[in-house]
């Protein structure tokens, strides 16, 4: 039996350099990410939180792999749900690729797949993050894409 | 007309688009959407249960038909799914590809489910983990901005030598 895994895949309008900078800015990172803040300095080692606006820790780790504008690794542990920080670690890994457009639209497009295993059993830590990155990932991509994000307020 | 509880999800994918349910079903609909955004394919459907269904190729070919199982606009349609060309690929048994649409707060959540009756090989569900991200995420670009975000793409290798092996 394979561990718990969710992967997702998007195609973004951008150029790697322009979608790394938005996954590892702050100011970014809030506008897409519904408020929550990463205080990180993105360095292989350096530790990693996601907090809330009010000041509370959402997730915590520590970077693993970090090769700019090509690949993120995030050990990363729930905060503020019990049964979820009960799961442990998971490994959240961002891949950046460049994708080829049909030669008539011209221009670049990055392809960003992010894959989110947990470190040990347990499926509930995967069925949250399941239903959260498609939200987070959908507004990231009409942000660079429009200047604005999907959802003004958190559905 | 098949039975739909014999087929099981074996892929799905989930896409927030800043748009009206109205027009994300109109974009699943209409040519004038789909040959932006799916690879130049036109869509035929029949606007009813048990209507024919077909995505056309520009040259005329037949690339997927189908039947209509779901047409409840603007939130949910689902055809069953049976790939003519390449020729191949006609060897594959039919799936059943279902699309819903719904409010989410100030957008859209559409949700594609890939469905399936028989024991697929990892290698043949490739294909639409492969292709379904594109093209969903080619439509958002095209309702959000106007401009579709066309991927270059072919069928992974694996899927193919996969269908080779299919009796």
């Amino acid at each position: 039996m394979s561990k718990p895994k969710f992967v997702y895949v998007t195609y973004i309008r951008t150029t790697p350099e322009k979608l790394w900078a938005a996954l590892t800015d702050p100011q970014t990172i809030k506008r897409y990410w519904f408020n929550i803040t990463a205080e990180c300095a993105f360095t292989p080692g350096s530790p990693w939180h996601l907090k809330f606006e009010d000041g509370r820790t959402a997730d915590s780790g520590q970077i693993l792999e970090s090769d700019p504008p090509k690949r993120l690794m995030i050990r990363w542990r729930n905060e503020f749900k019990p049964e979820l920080k009960a799961e442990g670690y998971s490994r959240c890994t961002m891949e950046i690729e460049m994708a080829d457009y049909y030669p008539d639209f011209g221009g670049k497009a990055a392809k960003l797949t992010i894959t989110h295993e947990l470190e040990g059993e347990g499926t509930r830590f995967i069925e949250a993050v399941s239903g959260g990155w498609p939200k987070v990932l959908s507004n990231l991509k009409s942000l660079l894409e429009t200047g604005d994000v999907a959802f003004k307020t958190k559905p | 007309m098949i039975d739909p509880s014999q087929f099981k999800p074996k892929t799905a994918y989930v896409i927030y688009i800043a748009s009206t349910p109205e027009k994300v079903w109109q974009s699943l609909t209409s040519s004038d959407f789909t040959r932006k955004y799916f690879w130049d394919r036109s869509i035929e459907i029949e606007p009813r249960p048990g209507g024919d269904f077909v995505l056309r190729l520009p040259d005329g070919r037949i690339n997927v038909k189908g039947k209509v199982i779901d047409w409840n606009p603007p939130h949910k349609l689902s055809v069953t799914w049976q790939v003519a060309w390449p020729e191949d690929f006609r060897k594959l048994p039919q799936c059943v590809v279902s699309y819903e649409i719904a409010q989410a707060g100030d957008a859209v959540r559409l949700t594609m489910t890939e469905s399936h009756s028989w024991e697929v090989p990892e290698a043949i569900l490739s294909g639409g983990r492969t292709g379904w991200p594109a093209i969903l995420s080619s439509l958002k670009s095209l309702l959000e901005t106007g401009k579709p975000l066309a991927i270059t793409m072919a069928p992974p290798t694996a899927m193919i030598e996969a269908i080779k092996r299919l009796k």
